[in-house]
């Protein structure tokens, strides 16, 4: 036996035990470990669990199409591919970026940007790196699924615009969702989602958005898909139907098309918007797709401002468009009386400085009463109705006529306006009103400005007797807004008479006159900056006047309105004039045929007198 | 008295607790691969454990003093292989530990090392005739283990190496020691921590990593601590009762790092639940206390070391797996005994067991 094994050393019982009890405290220690793990934190785990095994892939809900007033497809949806890039193995990820940048010719920096904007996303939700995938790139993607699992194929909605630049401006356009808006939304929106950016994509985002779905994958540790999961179905958007008359929009479109300006059309009775055009513009299939960044800094730095929608937000003088509210205000205050006569020698002296009337240099008016004033648009005898009127009687009755404030067109952004004063001139330049200042105010120079929805509901206004409607784009608008303001029978019947003296009587617009249709109308043709300055300047295409013209029909009680603005036409009964006449006459000739229609349909037995077609001239003239 | 020591002599109790372990850990093994290129791997673990019972047998019939006996023999014998092995072994995982058996199942060479420091450590406490150890005695302790500790760690092997401290300190505590110096010894453990963490670029780089990991699990979701969350997330997602056999998805989905071995308990945590993570760390509480309970019988001190070394191994390797799935402490790469797939590491606890019936079945042989 070793001399180091004997037998009867003792063992130390004591403190073996004492081994026994720290085991026993070690399992308890680690016992609760497990607990606070699988017990207490098990829900976080559980949660943790499911997102590691699930990925999820978004199905694109497509946006609502929109229509026009007959259900004719104005913007809707198509499907396309995008290409995402799975970002739940950052380490693959980063070994797959030259790859990719070969494969699909999307920049590293490109790539880590939205890794970037995305790092606070959950990392089983993929980005967006190319949108609208060509056949090539598809063919990239599915050749190199096992080399490339990072990239990944995702089924989209696209917008679709199928008439291009029609309707464009107002209509507007989607896009990516901005981070700013992203915060806002609180979680509904991810990066790469694509919303209504302007317009009524935007005005009506909501009704238009869908509800995205998922297509959820059970992948493996690897990210290798093993089995499919039920998807969450996508809840496609709304349509929404709009007011817009396509036969009217298109013929606005077409008379536009080589000019700068803006035609509003609108149904006189309802302020249903009937046809907007707005040019220069742009073609919002652009937008669809990620839109370049230089195309998108070319566009908002043209100094044609093709993304203004001029129809709601040209500010311009309104020129002599602007008589029938002081006709109106005359007519009203009495003041001038509506005998008031004046003599037009073609110019006009007021506080020592001159005022010429459209006319100067080819002789004057001669004597003019109102009914010859507004036909034949005398500035002379307007520059008298407004000195005897006063700037505040003017204020009041072009506000009173929906001027300097907003129609409340369904459309964001839409302008004000101005509407001058002295309280105006007071407040914004701490000076007072100028005398001389009411007389350029009074043929809608100076510092009157409108924009083309407000002078449209501003003359259907005063057609209609004093109801000025809220001007709007969806067919089932709730509660319009509808004005009534205090205009006596006897200033309807005047001015009426006057602007149905424009078109008919040889008047400004004589060239829009339209064979059995009451059309009736104010032409301008408005400055854009003074006399002086211009010819100071020389003559220059870019200070050519701006030509107004505001038609309806019929006379009284008029169904459509149509405001024309043509920027640099000069000639407001020339130029405007007719683009307004052909738009009216669309309106008629499609309500005619509506009538034969629906007569040749109640049968041969009445069929014995022909009916009557609406708006025969005279037909309402006593 | 008996003359003679025999098989029935064995620890019964002892050997049912461990085959309970080894019938679990062999179901999970097939849970986690059976649906993966690994499947049926459980039969080659079972084919360990039938190896690793003869072996047991084995080393149960020679004479546990014969084998203290040649304790120097043992020690330089296990210097020299790991020397050999880190002139000649080959990688696996990034580190050398395996010695080719001329064609034959690799070797480990580091678990014949716990089983050799087992003995000669044994036989130094149990020469030891003073109630406590002197100075010169920890030191010598100390040498004896720092050599084999240091060879392991070279490899690198830093579980392994780790794993032969406890049998050192264990030992030092049974055999007495001067609480200043035990004061020392826990002071020098404190400090050496956090040197350490300090002197990470010593390490391997993929020591370093799961530092730094430890420390820092959130940062890299991909690197080590991606595997540190995953085995958190198998563990936490089986809540009380788990998600059932063959169902766990961090496991059958192959979240769960190398869900057969040293994560298995992460596996069944997340299959069986808080239940089964009871049941098992219970029986592993209970071949804890039965080898005790071995100890506080053995005949002399020398056999009390020696089942005393073999529980310090393997309470040391339960105590460091369990915590380490559920992210207490450092992913190591140590295996839980019985449990995680492994020739090498099934077949050492086997031997070490075979130790502890050699020692229970001559306590009455003179």
């Amino acid at each position: 036996m070793a001399p180091w094994s004997i037998s009867d050393q003792r063992i130390p019982q004591g403190r073996l035990a004492l081994v026994s009890y720290l085991s026993v405290v070690f399992v308890v220690l680690l016992l609760i470990g497990f607990w606070k793990l699988q017990v207490v934190q098990s829900g976080h785990f559980a949660d943790l669990a499911e997102r590691n095994r699930v990925r999820s892939i978004p199905i694109i809900a497509p946006r609502g199409p929109m229509l026009d007033r007959e259900g004719r497809i104005l913007v809707d949806s198509y499907p396309s591919f995008s290409i995402i890039l799975l970002r739940d193995d950052p380490k693959s990820l980063q070994k797959s970026l030259a790859q990719i940048e070969e494969g699909l010719g999307i920049s590293r920096e490109d790539i880590q940007q939205q890794l970037e904007a995305a790092k606070n996303e959950p990392k089983f939700q993929p980005v967006v790196i190319k949108p609208a995938a060509s056949a090539a790139d598809i063919a990239f993607v599915e050749s190199h699924r096992a080399d490339l699992p990072v990239l990944e194929l995702m089924m989209v909605q696209r917008r679709r615009y199928p008439h291009d630049e029609m309707l464009a401006n107002s209509i507007g356009y989607v896009g990516e969702v901005s981070p700013q808006d992203m915060d806002r939304s609180e979680g509904r929106y991810r990066p790469g989602d694509i919303v209504g950016k302007a317009g009524l994509e935007k005005r009506y985002n909501d009704v238009l958005e869908g509800t995205d779905g998922m297509r959820r994958v059970v992948v493996n540790s690897v990210g290798k898909p093993v089995r499919q999961l039920d998807d969450v179905e996508a809840i496609p958007g709304k349509p929404i139907q709009l007011t817009i008359d396509y036969d009217l929009q298109a013929i606005a479109e077409a008379d536009m098309a080589d000019k700068e300006g803006s035609v509003v059309a609108m149904d006189a009775r309802t302020g249903d918007i009937l046809a907007v055009v707005s040019r220069p513009t742009f073609n919002p299939n652009d937008f669809a797709v990620r839109i370049p960044q230089d195309e998108w800094n070319k566009l908002n730095t043209d100094p044609e401002t093709p993304l203004l929608n001029r129809a709601i937000q040209a500010q311009l003088a309104p020129g002599s468009v602007f008589k029938i509210v002081m006709a109106t205000a005359m007519l009203e205050t009495k003041s001038p009386p509506e005998t008031m006569r004046a003599y037009c020698p073609g110019y006009a002296t007021f506080y020592g400085r001159t005022f010429k009337c459209h006319v100067f240099g080819k002789g004057g008016h001669g004597d003019v009463d109102l009914h010859k004033a507004i036909v034949q648009s005398c500035d002379v005898y307007f520059y008298n109705v407004g000195k005897q009127l006063g700037i505040d009687r003017i204020s009041f009755y072009a506000n009173a006529l929906g001027l300097g404030h907003r129609t409340g067109v369904d459309l964001p952004s839409e302008e004000t306006g101005l509407v001058p004063s002295e309280e105006w001139a007071q407040r914004v330049y701490h000076r007072k009103w100028y005398a001389g200042e009411t007389i350029s105010v009074s043929v809608g120079q100076g510092a009157v400005t409108t924009t083309p929805i407000q002078l449209a509901r501003m003359i259907a206004g005063v057609a209609s007797g004093g109801i000025l409607v809220q001007p709007h784009f969806l067919k089932n608008f709730p509660n319009p807004r509808v004005d009534h303001i205090a205009i006596s029978e006897d200033t309807v019947e005047k001015v009426t008479q006057g602007m149905y003296g424009v078109v008919n009587e040889g008047g400004t617009a004589a060239g829009a006159r339209l064979q059995n249709i009451e059309f009736c109308g104010k032409s301008g043709s408005a400055q854009v900056i003074g006399y002086d300055v211009r010819n100071r300047l020389g003559r220059q295409r870019e200070f050519k006047d701006n030509a107004w013209f505001v038609g309806y029909a019929p006379r009284r009680n008029p169904e459509i309105v149509v405001a024309v603005l043509v920027q640099g036409g000069e000639h407001g009964g020339a130029v405007a004039g007719p683009i307004a006449r052909d738009v009216v006459k669309i309106y008629y000739d499609k309500k005619n045929a509506r009538i034969q229609q629906q007569a040749n349909a109640e049968g041969p037995d009445r069929s014995g007198a022909p009916r009557p077609l609406i708006a025969i001239v005279g037909a309402q003239r006593p | 008295m008996r003359d003679s020591p025999h098989v029935q002599d064995f620890d019964w109790a002892l050997l049912a607790i461990v085959a309970a372990i080894t019938g679990i850990g062999i179901l999970e093994i097939y849970s986690s691969t059976h649906a993966s290129g690994m499947a049926g791997i459980q039969w080659k673990q079972l084919m360990w454990v039938g190896f690793g019972i003869i072996g047991m047998l084995v080393i149960s019939r020679i004479d546990y003093h014969v084998l203290l006996d040649q304790a120097p023999v043992l020690y330089l014998f296990g210097i020299a292989t790991l020397l050999i092995v880190l002139a000649i072994g080959h990688s696996r995982f990034g580190a050398k530990r395996w010695v080719s058996l001329g064609g034959g199942p690799n070797l480990q060479v580091s678990e014949l090392m716990k089983l050799i420091i087992i003995i000669v450590l044994a036989r130094y406490f149990s020469e030891v005739r003073t109630d406590r150890l002197t100075f010169t005695d920890l030191v010598k302790v100390a040498i004896l283990t720092v050599v084999p500790v240091a060879l392991i760690l070279k490899q690198p092997d830093l579980g392994t190496a780790m794993v032969l401290i406890p049998v050192a300190v264990v030992g030092a505590f049974l055999t007495g020691i001067d609480w200043k110096h035990a004061a020392v010894g826990v002071v020098l453990i404190a400090l050496l921590i956090p040197v350490g963490m300090n002197m990470r670029h010593h390490l391997k780089p993929y020591q370093q990593q799961r530092i730094e990991t430890f420390l820092h699990p959130e940062e890299d979701q991909r690197g080590a601590g991606y595997q540190v969350l995953q085995s958190e997330i198998a563990v936490g997602s089986g809540g009380f009762w788990g998600k059932g056999f063959g169902k766990g998805s961090q496991n059958q989905l192959g979240f769960v790092p190398v869900r057969y071995s040293d994560f298995i308990l992460a596996a069944l945590a997340e299959e069986m639940g808080f239940i089964g993570v009871c049941v098992v760390l219970l029986l592993y509480l209970g071949l804890i206390l039965r080898l005790v309970d071995n100890a506080q019988k053995a005949k002399d001190k020398a056999g009390m070391f020696v089942v005393m070394g073999v529980t310090a191994i393997l309470g040391f390797h339960v105590l460091v797996n369990a915590s380490m799935v559920i992210g207490y402490v450092p992913v190591t790469g140590i295996p839980l005994p019985l449990m995680s797939y492994g020739g090498s590491a099934t077949a050492f606890v086997f031997l070490a067991l075979g130790l502890v019936m050699n020692v229970r079945m001559r306590r009455f042989v003179n």
